[in-house]
């Protein structure tokens, strides 16, 4: 983190559903290179933030800015044109295509191929299918699933589909990309399978944005953490700030003994 | 005041028109929001409603009664149709359901040709059909049955959905199949019922509307498709709704057949489906929920 | 690594196809039944439609129920621009092709912002309208007494008369249509397409653009289905409004859907299917029955639709294909790629 520079500035993000406050002028900067996590207990907020900033909602008030660029009002698709793509929380692998498939189909934005010279196999779409198979094929290798390439997505386990979600993620050479509750849903050989993955794409300069309610992994990878709670921003520093933050420790401790009584109701 | 009476004249068509729709609309809503399935072949009810009753009268069973018997016999139709086909099928796609429901309507139309023939056939009017005349405008009493009929059947269904307890049961397994499950109402049982009272319904319009012009094997899909039309376009996801939507097209149709073109009367129609569509697709007169787009 | 690895995923040989229409091209060695040819050369025209229909439907799962109006658009260009202006039928073609593009972007554009029964309805709407102008704008079209002599096309000074010869016509084209297609959608651009159908909040976050790809395959599946319905009014030289009604484009949905609507061959298998299945009743039927008038036999058609539509909600072609591929062991066929895996690519249809 030498030359720390801004990559994506989230300026007082506000969105109201119906006259509730579900994220509350919420403001922080990730910045280039980091793995920077969004934590906070259920109900929080950060699902509402996180689909403002890839646009599957519309912010009510506030801007987010990548790389100087404000992306309000983006939809989706051009989000990701602009070098931010994801993964989701409840896995949405495309079902109908082979695992290399799907992560090929991760490297659309980076290709050139249109309908007609689809239509007539130019020698450039034959060459660019190539690259990208390979290229795929690398991005299987990274995340270790490349034994899986053949297979039909869904017959995936569990946590080689999140794992084929960070390579599809991953392949279109990203500036940033986004990690819906990554660890959901994994049994820990999956966790630590999936955190090597993420520590080893941030030494090659990758940068993370994640939401995670798994206050183990967040503390162990994390460089920096926003903690919100009722929507409002209530902490925001290191990991070790994090753990010495009153406020944060008494939001996480409500929320423990919460879900104590919701498993007795 | 010749201006008033032609108004006058087409706004009676148009509600006769509309009345019909309205039973076969609701038709579609009910089964819609209770399987999730939109039922193509919803028109072919009222066509098998139509052509039995004729049979039956053919044959000197009094009116009365035919419209009774054929009301029963097409909605046991209805029965045998959710069971093998909807039932069966339930967990297809879109796509395919469409074309499933589709394939019954060919089925049923094609069982009436094999029946009934292609000859327009026709049914005595309920009652004297002497015309009687409003402001000038002739009105004939049979179109005063079909408005009436679709009204009383219309505000007996709405009271049965709300008021009874098998039809709360129906709208409860719409809001929430899984709750209606919990409080013990079997979601299979309720979609059978509902396509049972559709069917039964749908007949009923055709009886109704046989005696103003004619029954013939065909007669289904044009009428089907128009509900379907009346249906979104008041909005698919509440009856209210759709009957209004089915009034809309109805008069609306009375209008450009009367006043413009009657050949161009479809492109009219739809027009105004697709500018709904496009604009408002939840439908003009649905609370806006918003789902379901 | 090398091009050899894309086998893996997709099989590009054009081998299958031309062995399909050597087959086919063969038939003429064995049999001069022109009624067979005029057979073969109506499966061709319902094959055309299907293939750009399949794409849209079955690779990027959006439904039409309006293909009939291309179809119609197609052969109303070709029989007016031919006739009435004296155009070349081949430009009159093009022309067509082109009408039938520009109004499938004006009408596409609101429409595939609609789902499942509202995009079939839209779709079933716009057909209906379209259907109904040929009919009411006759001074143009002849309306519903059709429209007549319309001459016949040529190539070379070789002109396309005989059922024989519009066989191979309609067959050329269709052949290049299904590698046109399948180049296509063993692309960067088919990929596109059934990400849709995959998952479209995955596909949207990927960057592809959905409406743009659902828009450009619904110009090209229009492109198709206007391309036939030209070829079929050289064919024929007289058409009327009933051939484009709302039932002739639930016919090619049923096509489609018959024939396995993920798969660009179950598109010919599909119409093969309709075709031969209407001609075998049409006669057969009546021979049970001989004393009923009407068109009564679809009541066998509606009852085999529903029937393979529950037991095979896949179609024919990919039921065969998982036949096929309990026969035959799969075995690792590259050694360059570290995988022991399942080569069967694209199957998937467990929801």
């Amino acid at each position: 983190m030498s030359n720390k520079r801004p990559i994506l500035s989230v300026e007082n993000l506000t969105k109201v559903f119906g006259g509730v406050v579900a994220v509350d002028n919420v403001s922080f900067t990730v910045e280039e290179g980091e793995i920077f996590a969004v934590i906070g207990p259920n109900g929080a907020g950060k699902s509402t933030l996180f689909n403002m900033i890839t646009g599957v909602l519309p912010s009510s008030s506030g801007n987010i800015y990548f790389q100087e660029k404000r992306l309000n009002r983006k939809k989706p698709y051009q989000i990701a044109q602009m070098g931010i793509t994801r993964t989701f929380q409840n896995l949405e692998v495309f079902d109908n295509m082979t695992v290399i498939e799907n992560v090929m189909t991760g490297a659309h934005i980076t290709m050139k191929t249109n309908i007609l010279t689809a239509g007539l196999r130019l020698p450039s779409v034959r060459n660019e299918e190539v690259k990208t198979m390979e290229r795929a094929m690398e991005a299987l290798e990274a995340v270790g699933i490349s034994d899986l390439a053949y297979e039909i997505a869904d017959r995936l386990p569990y946590g080689s589909q999140r794992l084929l979600e960070i390579a599809r993620a991953a392949i279109s050479n990203p500036k940033l990309i986004l990690l819906d509750e990554p660890m959901a849903g994994l049994n820990s050989e999956e966790s630590r399978q999936l955190v090597e993955v993420i520590l080893k794409m941030r030494e090659q300069g990758m940068t993370f944005l994640f939401v995670e309610h798994d206050m183990e992994t967040v503390m162990s990878i994390s460089d920096s953490i926003v903690v919100i709670d009722n929507g409002v921003k209530i902490g925001e520093g290191t990991p070790e700030e994090i753990y010495q933050n009153p406020q944060v420790v008494a939001a996480y401790l409500g929320d423990e003994e919460e879900e104590g009584v919701e498993a007795y109701a | 005041m010749e201006l008033l009476s032609q108004m006058m004249q087409l706004l009676f068509s148009g509600l006769t028109l509309g009345a019909i729709y309205a039973l076969i609309a609701v038709g579609f809503v009910v089964i819609y929001n209770v399987t999730g399935i939109l039922n193509f072949a919803q028109g072919e009810f009222a066509m098998l409603g139509a052509l039995t009753c004729i049979s039956l009268v053919n044959n000197n069973v009094p009116l009365w009664l035919a419209i009774i018997l054929s009301i029963v016999i097409v909605a046991a139709i209805g029965g045998i149709f959710e069971r093998t086909a909807l039932h069966t099928a339930r967990k297809s796609s879109v796509t395919t359901l469409i074309i499933i429901t589709i394939g019954v309507s060919i089925v049923l139309r094609g069982a009436a040709i094999l029946i009934w023939g292609t000859q327009v056939q026709t049914l005595p009017p309920f009652t004297d059909n002497t015309p009687i005349t409003i402001l000038d405008a002739v009105l004939l009493p049979q179109n005063i049955w079909a408005v009436g009929i679709s009204i009383v059947i219309l505000i007996l269904m709405m009271y049965f959905f709300n008021y009874t307890f098998v039809g709360k049961s129906l709208t409860a397994c719409v809001v929430n199949p899984f709750a209606a499950r919990l409080m013990g109402i079997n979601p299979e049982k309720m979609s059978l019922f509902a396509v049972i009272v559709s069917a039964g319904v749908g007949a009923l319009a055709g009886t109704v509307i046989a005696p103003i012009s004619g029954a013939t094997y065909d007669m289904g899909m044009m009428l089907g498709i128009k509900a379907f039309v009346a249906a979104v376009i008041g909005g698919l996801t509440n009856a209210p709704a759709a009957i209004a939507g089915a009034f809309l097209i109805g008069i609306l149709e009375a209008f450009t057949e009367g006043l413009w073109s009657s050949g161009l009367k479809d492109v009219v129609t739809f027009t105004f489906l697709l500018l709904i569509l496009f604009v408002k697709p939840e439908g003009l007169f649905a609370k806006a929920s918003g789902k379901r787009v | 690594m090398n091009s050899k690895s894309l086998k893996l995923i997709y099989n590009n040989s054009i081998l299958g196809p031309i062995i399909l229409f050597a087959v086919l091209f063969c038939i003429p060695l064995v049999s001069s039944s022109n009624y067979l040819f005029s057979i073969l050369t109506m499966i061709g025209f319902y094959a055309l439609v299907c293939i750009g229909l399949t794409t849209l439907t079955g690779y990027a799962g959006q439904i039409s129920l309006g293909h009939a109006a291309f179809y119609g658009i197609g052969a109303y260009s070709s029989a007016v621009l031919t006739s009435t202006y004296g155009l070349n039928p081949w430009i009159a073609i093009i022309i067509g092709a082109l009408i039938s593009a520009v109004v499938a972007l004006i009408v596409g554009i609101p429409t595939f912002k609609l789902k499942g029964y509202y995009l079939a309805l839209a779709t079933l709407g716009f057909g209906i309208i379209v259907y109904t102008l040929f009919k009411e704008f006759s001074s143009i079209t002849g309306g519903s007494n059709g429209f007549f002599g319309i001459p016949p096309i040529s190539l070379f000074g070789y002109e396309f008369i005989t059922d024989k010869s519009y066989f191979y016509l309609i067959w050329v084209f269709v052949f290049f249509a299904i590698l046109f297609t399948r180049n296509i959608i063993h692309s960067r651009i088919g990929r596109g397409l059934r990400s849709i159908e995959g998952s479209e909040i995955a596909a949207d976050a990927v960057g592809v653009n959905l409406m743009n790809y659902k828009l450009q395959i619904f110009v090209l599946s229009a492109i198709f289905a206007s391309v036939s319905g030209s070829l079929l009014a050289h064919y024929v030289s007289f058409i009327n409004p009933d051939l484009f009604v709302a039932n002739t484009s639930i016919f090619f949905l049923i096509m489609v859907i018959m024939g396995g609507k993920g798969n660009i061959w179950g598109s010919i298998v599909g119409a093969a299917m309709y075709v031969l299945l209407d001609e075998i009743l049409k006669h057969y039927v009546p021979l049970l029955l001989p004393n009923v008038g009407g068109q009564f036999e679809i009541v066998f058609f509606g009852i085999l639709l529903v029937l393979t539509l529950i037991y095979m909600p896949d179609g024919l072609v990919p039921r065969f294909e998982k036949l096929m591929s309990k026969f035959k062991k799969k075995t690792p066929t590259n050694g360059a790629l570290q995988s022991t895996i399942s080569v069967n690519a694209t199957g998937g249809d467990n929801k």
